[in-house]
């Protein structure tokens, strides 16, 4: 099998990587480029975890090839926080106390905030049905909802 | 997963070019149902090519037609605005499948090929799969097959059909226009899929070769008197158990035209001909569109777990026309 060569843009910097054909974008975020943040769940698109936006939509990087990100521009949890000032969403996170393993979370941050860019006022009903590719298994999603609904408020005053 | 050889194509001419017939090729698009069945074991290519970029993304709406690209994302349709006024049954089966993720990454072309969500052809330690192995048996027919087929389903397979989205299409007597390496060719949606008869494993009456270009169908004013109704598990993320896409056209009180495509209850995309024609010239009541529901599940076969899906499925199929009557068209 023969090498990939991919240039991408990664959280706005240009990043080269080389990659096999039967890597995931998910396995060259992780294991080639130490982005570890997006997480393998199922590893069939059904949970979430590995939540990232490539050219600024929500994708599931489990179910892209690396070979496919060339061109493109990928989105991580990484590049949530400007520094050291977290992101309203995780920052309400933290207050709500709206995750417990961490497993799903960077996920659910980055699929909230993809959320909330289309629609920023949602109702419970649409956080609940928008964040539906996101599974958690302990807390019960009621956190997360009420976190991202009140990060929602303070982002539209802001 | 397995290893294969990844090229890109950039046009519908190179992707058929890349083609080879005696090496197993895939083509890949929004990789939602084909790289989680290569993870799965389930469909094994020696050859990808990654066809993202050969364009097909239109989505064009005159007065008298729509005519949607292969490559459109579902969420990219369903946020049509004016789609949503004119034929809701459309946008609705969109929005109402899969989640967020999936719906940005999954193409129209790539929902209505999906493959089946059996769990038994979906698990390769199950040694009984004629979809997937052909001759080898159907683990379902003994097995837990609540959600399976209870038309258009055969003795050697009774897996469910699971687009939402096919529903539509076939509803509004779409058409599909696609290319290979013998050209240009236009074949109804309802052409699209065959039937598993005895051989389940070939599904659709394309050529290995051949490419969906896109959609075509006329829309009418009357159109906006459509939906989707879906029925589930859970009220989102799920495959359909029953669901319903009905359109009409009343005229005075009565029905004029009527279509009505039946989703998670059968084996390829169901349009329900003669429940339809019962119901023209009649009147929109509870005894009509029971009427009607009643003749589309009038041939059902169920089995051991899915005894339930007829009445279901008849339920759905009343409701639908119920709530379809009582829009503001």
């Amino acid at each position: 099998m023969s090498a990939i060569h991919v240039t991408t843009k990664i959280n706005g910097d240009v990043v080269d990587y080389v990659c096999e054909a039967d890597e995931t974008l998910l396995d060259v975020l992780r294991n080639r480029l130490g982005l570890t943040g997006a997480k393998e769940g199922c590893s069939t698109g059904d949970c979430g975890a590995c939540s990232v936006t490539i050219d600024g939509r929500l994708t599931c990087s489990c179910l892209v090839l690396g070979a496919e990100a060339d061109g493109r521009e990928i989105g991580t949890i990484e590049g949530m926080a400007k520094g050291d000032e977290l992101h309203p969403l995780q920052r309400k996170f933290l207050e709500h106390a709206a995750l417990q393993c961490g497993i799903c979370t960077p996920g659910i941050l980055v699929a909230a905030k993809s959320l909330l860019e289309h629609n920023p006022k949602p109702t419970e009903t649409e956080v609940r049905f928008g964040l539906a590719g996101n599974l958690c298994r302990c807390t019960g999603y009621d956190k997360i909802v009420r976190a991202v609904m009140d990060a929602a408020q303070e982002m539209r005053r802001a | 997963m397995r290893p294969f050889i990844f090229e890109r194509a950039t046009s519908p001419e190179s992707a058929i070019a890349a083609f080879h017939a005696d090496r197993a090729t895939s083509f890949l698009a929004g990789g939602t149902t084909l790289l989680d069945l290569m993870k799965l074991d389930v469909v094994r290519p020696e050859r990808v090519i990654d066809i993202n970029a050969l364009g097909a993304n239109e989505i064009e709406i005159s007065e008298d037609r729509l005519r949607l690209g292969a490559s459109v994302r579902m969420a990219d349709a369903e946020a049509q605005e004016e789609l949503r006024r004119r034929v809701p049954m459309l946008t609705q089966s969109l929005a109402l499948a899969a989640s967020t993720q999936l719906r940005h990454m999954a193409t129209l072309a790539g929902n209505v090929l999906q493959r089946t969500r059996c769990p038994y052809f979906r698990d390769v330690s199950w040694s009984a799969c004629n979809k997937r192995l052909p001759g080898s048996g159907c683990a379902a027919m003994a097995g837990f097959n609540r959600q399976h087929a209870v038309l258009g389903a055969s003795d050697a397979c009774i897996a469910t059909y699971p687009s939402d989205f096919a529903q539509a299409l076939i509803a509004l007597d779409a058409t599909v226009d696609v290319v290979g390496r013998r050209g240009r060719r236009q074949l109804p949606f309802a052409k699209l899929h065959v039937p598993p008869g005895r051989t389940p494993e070939v599904e659709t009456t394309l050529a290995p070769d051949e490419l969906i270009l896109g959609f075509e169908m006329p829309i009418e004013p009357w159109m906006s008197r459509s939906l989707y109704l879906k029925i589930r598990d859970r009220d989102s993320y799920e495959f359909a158990l029953a669901s319903a896409a009905v359109a009409l056209e009343v005229d005075g009180g009565a029905v004029r035209q009527a279509r009505i495509a039946l989703g998670g209850v059968a084996a390829v995309p169901w349009r329900a001909r003669e429940a339809e024609q019962a119901l023209i010239g009649r009147v929109l009541d509870e005894a009509s569109c029971q009427l009607a529901a009643d003749i589309a599940f009038a041939k059902a076969q169920p089995r051991e777990h899915n005894a339930y899906k007829p009445l279901l499925g008849r339920q759905t199929v009343a409701r639908a026309l119920l709530q379809a009557a009582a829009m503001e068209a």
